[in-house]
């Protein structure tokens, strides 16, 4: 287990380096000029900075590797992202603010969508085709095909027109009021849960269907056990186990989902940051979000991965 | 893996898709029903210009802003234009950028996951922690910061969703690849000294034919979900292009508090689109690809 932890975390490191490259590569290589873009947002102007300042304030006139070694050593080494492009503020300033609110915003679909889930994945399960399983399938599909956009749009405008009611945009942190915050986050939550427990729901349906044909729930039916007892107690909790990984899997449509409800809702979580940076050419921030958004990602699933053993007493690591 | 490579005549062929569909009606008739929609929808993006009762950017003031009627089905927008027309314009766009992207992220997908799953080795591994260390961001990111760099338009949208999309699907033929690798057609085609080209394009990619077409199907619904969400936040294609997504942001927004019907022929037709793309998706699969049953 220590030696499978180690082996882990150093595949961790390539991973890393590659994800950073990719970072760094998309923002600087990709044709058309940084720039020229900044040049031709008006702010510019105002914060008379001329071409040559700008290039130097970016650190363009190097070669491409130290522009790499640079960037990357300034955040290994004092977490140092570099500074906004017209706050001049610490990027690692706004990232630290934003992350919790995306976080929170992530956990709380993941719990809409397993609740939402697993009692429907189960029942399909054990009503294999019939019409009850064709109607939750089919549903589970539509579910994946609704852009979530289009119903944060529709809880906008609607109830609005027919109660005069509209879901409250005035952002509450967590650490000021958490029954509030919450409450506020809930909406877009349940948009972004139920999309996601598409894919949990058949997840947990074929799980189910797995585990049911195994020999120790043939002995459970056999010793006279209850419906109830068999599926919740014996089927469910190894059907479970597997579902865990999804939440892996989930994390970047998590985060990509929470970009758009973000600005719907307008929730100033890293999307919100993101889409903020990008209307105003702010590269620093643009360059700070994506790394962190993908370095998160890789540490969950990580963290996954590891749970795995521990959850499933089967798994031997090798 | 019904047919050997190479051996069928036109006549066959032709017989073999007939069958192919028989199977399709008679085993899954929703993915059947899916299957025309979205036929259907290909033909409507085709033909848009010629069915829409009014241009795309027709402008009449006149009648701004009016309900759904037998003049206009979908109501108009705040300028007067026809929102059944724009939605019909909508189609094609999405038609123009689902199907490139989606044949730009296949033919990526194919050329990784073929160099990647029967090269093995050095070569392989490092594909996929590059795989890996891509697949940690997620998509609409990608797209953002991408397009903060190029600039919005359909070109850049269509290559960027395209390997973006081609990346991630390299897993899925490459694990199919793994498995059409160890059959005896391959061997035996080793042992005649054959060149690993020759055998790639003559042995290896007829085989994994299957999941490259249910690959690309559900890759047409994944990218005109994503182009409509980057039109959404207004990355996508720059307005007046009638987008579905851009149809369902920008200055429409305003207005849909007079106007509700503004809010819901786009997404509309978006749903019903992506909708019947992954049924129809679902459905090829489970013929096409048992191997592939309940992962997505």
């Amino acid at each position: 287990m220590q030696a499978y932890i180690i082996r882990r975390l150093l595949a961790l490191v390539p991973t890393l380096f590659l994800a950073s490259v990719i970072v760094f590569v998309t923002v600087r290589l990709i044709p058309g000029d940084i720039i020229d873009m900044m040049l031709s947002q008006n702010d510019v102007s105002a914060s008379k900075l001329s071409r040559d300042q700008l290039v130097e304030a970016l650190g363009l006139h190097r070669p491409m590797w130290n522009q790499y070694l640079r960037w990357a050593g300034a955040i290994l080494l004092h977490g140092d992202f570099g500074r906004s492009l017209w706050q001049n503020e610490p990027v690692s300033d706004y990232l630290l603010a934003r992350l919790p609110v995306t976080f929170e915003l992530g956990i709380m679909s993941l719990a809409v969508a397993l609740v939402v889930a697993i009692p429907i994945g189960m029942y399909s399960a054990i009503r294999q085709d019939t019409s009850g399983d064709y109607v939750a399938r089919s549903f589970s599909i539509l579910m994946l095909s609704v852009p979530s956009f289009w119903i944060g749009t529709m809880v906008m405008v609607f109830p609005s027109i027919w109660w005069g009611w509209s879901p409250e945009v005035k952002f509450v942190a967590f650490s000021a009021d958490p029954l509030q915050s919450l409450k506020q986050m809930l909406i877009p939550a349940v948009i972004l849960g139920t999309a996601l427990s598409a894919v949990t729901m058949r997840m947990t349906r074929t799980m189910m269907l797995e585990v049911l044909r195994q020999d120790y729930i043939r002995t459970a039916w056999a010793k006279g056990l209850s419906e109830r007892l068999v599926v919740l107690r014996h089927a469910l909790r190894n059907a479970l186990i597997p579902v865990v990984t999804l939440i892996g899997l989930y994390a970047p449509l998590l985060i990509g989902g929470a970009v758009i409800l973000e600005q719907i809702f307008v929730i100033p979580g890293m999307g919100l940051l993101l889409l903020d940076a990008v209307n105003q050419r702010d590269y620093p921030i643009i360059t700070g979000v994506f790394l962190v958004l993908g370095v998160s990602i890789t540490l969950i699933n990580l963290a996954v991965d590891l749970s795995y053993g521990l959850l499933d007493p089967k798994v031997r690591y090798r | 893996m019904h047919s050997e490579p190479g051996v069928l005549g036109p006549a066959t062929r032709t017989a073999c898709v007939r069958s192919f569909l028989q199977r399709l009606f008679r085993e899954k008739p929703l993915g059947a029903a899916c299957g025309v929609v979205f036929v259907l929808f290909l033909l409507v993006g085709i033909c848009a210009q010629w069915i829409a009762p009014f241009g795309m950017n027709e402008i009449n003031p006149i009648n701004r802003l009016k309900p759904p009627s037998w003049q206009f089905p979908f109501g108009t927008d705040n300028l007067g234009r026809d929102m059944f027309s724009r939605c019909l314009h909508g189609a094609q766009l999405s038609v123009i950028i689902g199907i490139s992207a989606a044949s730009l992220a296949t033919l990526i997908s194919v050329l990784i996951g073929i160099v990647s799953g029967y090269l093995g080795g050095k070569i392989d591994l490092f594909v996929q922690r590059f795989v890996d260390a891509w697949m940690s961001f997620p998509d609409l990111v990608i797209l953002i910061v991408v397009v903060s760099v190029v600039g919005p338009g359909m070109p850049q949208i269509i290559v960027t969703l395209g390997m973006l999309l081609g990346i991630a699907g390299s897993r899925i033929i490459r694990s199919a690849v793994l498995s059409v690798r160890e059959h005896m057609y391959v061997h035996a085609a080793q042992s005649i000294g054959a060149s690993t080209v020759r055998i790639l394009w003559r042995h290896i990619l007829p085989n994994v034919l299957p999941p490259v077409i249910v690959l690309f199907t559900t890759r047409v619904g994944a990218v005109i979900l994503a182009e409509s969400g980057l039109s959404f936040l207004g990355l996508g294609v720059p307005p007046p292009a009638p987008t579905w997504g851009g149809m369902l942001s920008g200055t429409g927004r305003t207005f849909m508090f007079q106007g509700p019907w503004l809010a819901l022929a786009p997404g509309l037709c978006l749903t019903i689109v992506v909708y019947a793309t992954n049924m129809f998706g679902d459905a090829l699969r489970d013929l096409l690809d048992p191997r592939m049953r309940g992962s997505r």
